[in-house]
This record gives C-alpha cells, structure tokens and sequence, in this order.
C-alpha cells in the first residue's frame, strides 16, 4: 500500500475555485464563477495526465492551482505529500522549484529585453540552484543543448528566435531546476502544423530521459492530448466528465460528452471519416456563472433523462482505471 | 458538374522594407460548380492572400501584379477592385467569410442593420423584404428567436453565433461561391463541428460552391472533395480528397500527414517532424522552396528551378522531381 502512495506525485482532491463576481461601489459579491467545481485526480510519477476540454472548462484553472498560483476556495492539493492549497507563500517557493509551466504563447512568455541565456538561467539564481559563475554558464549551456538549441545563440534575444526555436526556450527554462512536475499549458497550439511534431517530440523524448519527471499536459485538442498523455480527463463547466487510459479514450469512450468532443475532431483521412460515428451537439457550452442544476451537461446532452437535473453525478470507477461522471452510462 | 471559376498564374506582391514579398507566385486552380474545395497550408503559405486576390481585396503595399481570374466568362481582375463591375461580383456572386467573427462585424451596428445591407444594396429589396428575409436567414443557419435578435448588437452573440451570422450574410445574396477563409479556427471543437455540418448543408441548399481556407487536414479530409496544397506561395500538390490521402505525393505533403498526430493512431506512434522552417518568402532562391526541408531530394533539386505542376496520374499533380512513390 505505501508502494502505492509513494508513486503519486500529485493528489488533487475535492478541488474547487471560485471567482467572486463583484459589483458596485462596495464591491459586494453578487455571484461566483465556479471555474472548477469538485475535481479529484492523481498523477503519478513519470505519467502524463491530459486535461481536455473546450474553452471555459477550467483546464487552466487546475493548472493554476496546481502551481500555487491560485489559492483554491476548498479541497486539498497534495504535491509530494505537502497540501499546497494551505502552505504560506514562503513555504511555496520551496516546493515550486519542483514544478514548472510551460505557456502557450512563445512570444509574450519571454521577456523581450533579456537574453535567451539568462531567461533559461534565471530560475537558476532564484532557487539559488549553482554556486559560481562557471557553474551557471555550463548549467545554461547543459539546458540549451538538452533542448536541442546552439548554445552560441544564448547572446540572442528572443526575437531573433522562430516561434518553435521560442518554445524550446520556454521548456530549457522550465527544466532548470529538475521539476518534478511540468505544467504544460497549451504548449503547441501558437505554433505552425510542422513545428508542432518538433516540441512535442522534444517533451516525449525529455521525459524518456529525466527520471521522475511528470507532466499535466494541457489542451484543446484530443489528438494531440491523447498522443502525448498515458491518462486523459476531459473536462465540462469544471467537473471532469471522465478520466481513462489514452488508448482507451478513443476505442471504448463512455460518457455521452466525450463521445461526442471525440466525434467532432476530424481524422485526417478521408476513408476512416466515411464511416465514423458523428455526434452534433446542440447549443452552446453554459456560462459557468450559472451552470445548469445536476448534471452541467444535461442540457446538450443526447442521452439525457429527468434524472440527470437532480444531482451532480460523482466520477465512478467502470472498469481499471476508467472513471466516468454519467448515471446513464 | 462544369467548372465555375478558374484561376490563372496569379500573382500577388508585398513591397516591404527589407525587400518584395512574393506572398502568391503563379497560383493556378479551378472550383467546379457545387464542389468544396480544400486549400491547405501553414501561416504564410499565401493561401489567404490568394483568396483575397480572387475578390481583389488587396490593399498597399500588396499588388495583384499578374494573372487571370476567369468567373462566368469573365477575367475579374480585368474589372477595377473598387468599380462597379467588381462591386456586383464581390458579396454577391463571390461572398468571403473570415477567421475572426469577433472582429468582421461592426460593433456599433445592429445585426440586422448589417445582413440587410447587402440585400438592400445588391438584390434591391426594400428595407420590410430584406428584414423578413434577414430573419429567414438567421433562422436557416441556426439561430432560434431570430425575429428578436435581429435588433441586437455583435457583442451580444457568443464567437459561434457570430460565425453563424457571417455565413449567413455570406449566403444572403445566393452567391455562386461562398470563401470560408479559417472559418472554425477561433472556435471549439463542438461548435466547429456544427458550424462546418451546417455550411456543408448551406451550400448543398443554395447550390453554391464552397472553398475552405484551413490548416487542418482533418477538416478538409471531413468535407472536402478536391484539394490544394500550398507551400511557400505555390500550389504544391492538387488532387481528389481520397488521391491526397490515400497516396500523397508531394514531399511537402507526405511530411505534413506524418507530423500531426491522429485521434485514432496506434499505442507508441512516433511523429515525424518536418525539419527546419518554412522559408521566408523575400529572396526566394529559383530552386524548390520546399528543398532544404525536403526528405526525398535529388541531385536535379538543386541544379533545376522549381518545375510547373505536373500529372501524376489522372487528376492528381505534384510540383515535384524525386520519385516519392511507396516503395513496396
């Protein structure tokens, strides 16, 4: 059993974040923007948990409060075994060397007026990771050659660089301290079809490399999240509808949301398009100021009975490591 | 079904600081009546700007410094952009729609105001006619309780019922061919399914051809029936949906189908990235834009200049020397 405790690097139980919603003068609270409401997950070490789902259905926001960037408004946030929900900000520091971000935009995440070398090697200095100049210098020059830059170009600045070339940056400056943990938001989405393959190739081949290394890999976009993760959940209106092993998700898909999320994503191949199932849902996602009662997706929903407006349906466990939030499922 | 548009060497310049961009090089293709078409191709490759050369949309620094646009019997861009000529083929007969419905409606106009127009403007309805027929429109393209929000502003509508009302301004004036340039791009995958489903529907509807302007292969695997491959401001690659996919010949092509990953792939698939970036489109060199990236170039690559679109088989070309078949 404690074999088992030891493996999970990140508990995320019961998690939820409210946004107030305030208005005049005395900014008294009018409503909450429940971005995520009642999320519970594990990642494990060396894994790869995918978060999926469309806009609005507070993908970000777990990452955020994973990072310690958010305070959630309850539920607990174990990272190596520490609840980062209830740390003091001091504290925090500490464990954040152990984690990482990774942005979607290559071009507003990099401060244009400092050089590609010092932005990799800054977080360096911050978690006072190396001891000398020559220390610093080989590190810098370990972490561009890891990402497969030139270490000569670390005189560059960030303009001088491709959009692809920018990424590889942003995952040099991400790995300086040995993360544990990587948070990778949206990281291809700015960039060009044929750039794409390259970064997240690099982050595959990073994590076959570096022991330990865990990533929340998150995206809109199921083919990419599906090839990169081992599990994926796909989330609604902040609840995460299912969670399964990738390979699952696309063979045995269970909840009426992620069938349909998967059937609206193209196959580049016009002889499987010819006979795949194709869902079109009705209307658009809630605001999340004022979800629907019961199931958040019952009001699109195909398969849908009066039942599903009463209560929210909890993540129930329908075979191996396959979860799913449907009562008619 | 007989061919509705055809294109002919176009060519479309950018005069710029550090030299002229060639964003368009001798682009030739057709649309047949009642077909979608795909054109396919990354940030830069002059897909757009090839579209807006079509409706002669091009503003300075751009220049349409060549070609024919041949629609109905007659070369468009023989016709002054901004005459009258033009102005009756551009939203009536050819009608565009954008990547970003936040930003292609006016903000300080009612909805109504702005599909009314043109049916004011270039069917000569009168403002009661067009406003029954605004509200039809809204109603066929999918948005319920069209008779209220026809008086309500842009900001009032979700990114996908904006888009909504782009294709139904779009269609409203029953063109001939309807450009969709990135029309989902902007947009969630759920609502992009059911935006592209009801374009197909649209122009099934109104027996219009439809181009999708994109740079996802899935989309035009989906819907489309022939497709164009641009690259580095030429069409690098032209053929039926099924030819594309199933054996692609262009080098360019073949790359691009290795390096996206696939909702159905296999366990422990590996992508292969195309290497390099694409070219800048200043100072292109005479050889093939696509040779320092290119995994099947020959040693003709590099004494030859790019050749001209040739056949392969029946209606599949390739701008290509090496022999890219499969090997058995």
């Amino acid at each position: 059993m404690s074999q088992l405790h030891d493996d999970v690097l990140l508990d995320v139980s019961d998690l939820k974040m409210y946004f107030p919603v305030t208005r005049g003068l005395l900014r008294r609270k009018v409503a909450d923007v429940k971005a995520v409401d009642g999320v519970s997950f594990k990642l494990k070490k060396d894994e790869t948990l995918g978060l999926v789902g469309e806009s609005g259905c507070g993908k970000t926001t777990i990452g955020r409060c994973v990072l310690g960037l958010y305070r959630p408004s309850a539920g607990k946030v174990l990272f190596q075994g520490k609840d980062i929900a209830s740390l003091p900000e001091k504290k925090l520091r500490d464990i954040r060397r152990s984690m990482a971000l990774i942005f979607q935009d290559p071009y507003s995440s990099l401060d244009p007026r400092q050089s590609a070398g010092s932005i990799v090697g800054e977080p360096l200095k911050i978690h006072h990771m190396v001891f000398n100049r020559g220390e610093y210098r080989d590190k810098v020059e370990q972490l561009f050659r890891i990402v497969g830059l030139d270490p000569a170009m670390s005189d560059r600045f960030p303009h001088e660089f491709s959009g692809g070339q920018r990424q590889r940056i942003g995952v040099a400056r991400a790995l300086a301290c040995d993360p544990a943990l990587i948070v990778c938001d949206e990281p291809i989405s700015a960039l060009d079809v044929s750039i794409q393959a390259q970064i997240i190739n690099l982050l595959e081949e990073l994590q076959d490399s570096v022991k330990g290394l865990s990533y929340l890999f998150i995206a809109h976009d199921l083919s990419v999240v599906r090839h990169i993760s081992d599990r994926v959940a796909v989330m609604y209106l902040g609840h995460i509808m299912e969670i399964c092993k990738s390979r699952v998700l696309y063979e045995n898909p269970l909840h009426p949301y992620t069938r349909a999320l998967l059937s609206a994503v193209p196959i580049a191949d016009p002889f499987v398009e010819e006979t795949r199932e194709r869902i079109i849902l009705k209307g658009e996602v809630p605001s999340p100021l004022n979800p629907p009662p019961g199931c958040p997706f019952h009001p699109r929903c195909f398969m849908a009975v009066p039942e599903c407006s009463q209560a929210v349906p909890p993540l129930r466990p329908i075979s191996d490591g396959h979860e799913v939030a449907c009562i008619r499922v | 079904m007989p061919e509705l548009l055809r294109v002919n060497d176009l060519r479309t310049q950018f005069k710029t600081e550090s030299g002229v961009v060639r964003a368009v090089d001798g682009v030739s293709y057709y649309i047949d009546e009642k077909e979608i078409v795909g054109l396919v191709g990354e940030s830069g490759c002059g897909k757009s700007v090839s579209q807006l050369s079509v409706m002669q949309l091009i503003s300075a620094p751009g220049k349409i410094i060549g070609g024919e646009v041949i629609f109905q019997g007659q070369n468009l861009l023989a016709y002054k952009a901004n005459g009258p000529e033009m102005r009756n083929v551009r939203g009536a007969r050819i009608a565009m729609i954008f990547q970003e419905p936040m930003t292609s409606l006016n903000p300080v106009l009612t909805i109504g105001q702005q599909l009314t127009e043109m049916l004011v403007l270039h069917l000569k309805m009168n403002d009661e006619a067009a406003r029954k027929r605004a509200i039809e429109l809204m109603t066929m393209v999918g948005i319920s309780g069209a008779e209220k929000r026809i008086d309500d502003y842009p900001h009032h509508f979700s990114g996908g019922m904006r888009q909504r009302v782009m294709i139904a301004m779009g269609l409203s004036c029953n063109p001939k061919i309807l450009i969709a340039d990135e029309p989902t791009t902007a947009l969630d995958v759920t609502t992009q399914a059911q935006l592209l489903e009801m374009m197909k529907d649209m122009v099934q509807h109104f027996a219009a051809s439809l181009v999708i302007v994109t740079h996802n292969l899935g989309v035009v695997a989906r819907y489309a029936q022939r497709i164009y491959i641009m690259y580095a401001g030429r069409i690098v690659e032209s053929g039926t949906t099924k030819d594309i996919f199933g054996h692609p010949r262009h080098p360019y092509t073949i790359g691009l189908l290795k390096c996206i990953p696939r909702l159905d792939e296999a366990e422990g698939t590996k992508l292969v990235p195309i290497v390099g970036l694409p070219p800048n489109l200043i100072n292109m060199p005479q050889t093939c834009a696509f040779l320092p990236r290119c995994s099947h170039k020959i040693e003709k690559c590099f004494k030859e200049p790019w050749p001209e679109l040739a056949p392969v088989d029946g209606n599949h070309f390739i701008r290509c020397y090496a022999d890219t078949r499969e090997k058995k």
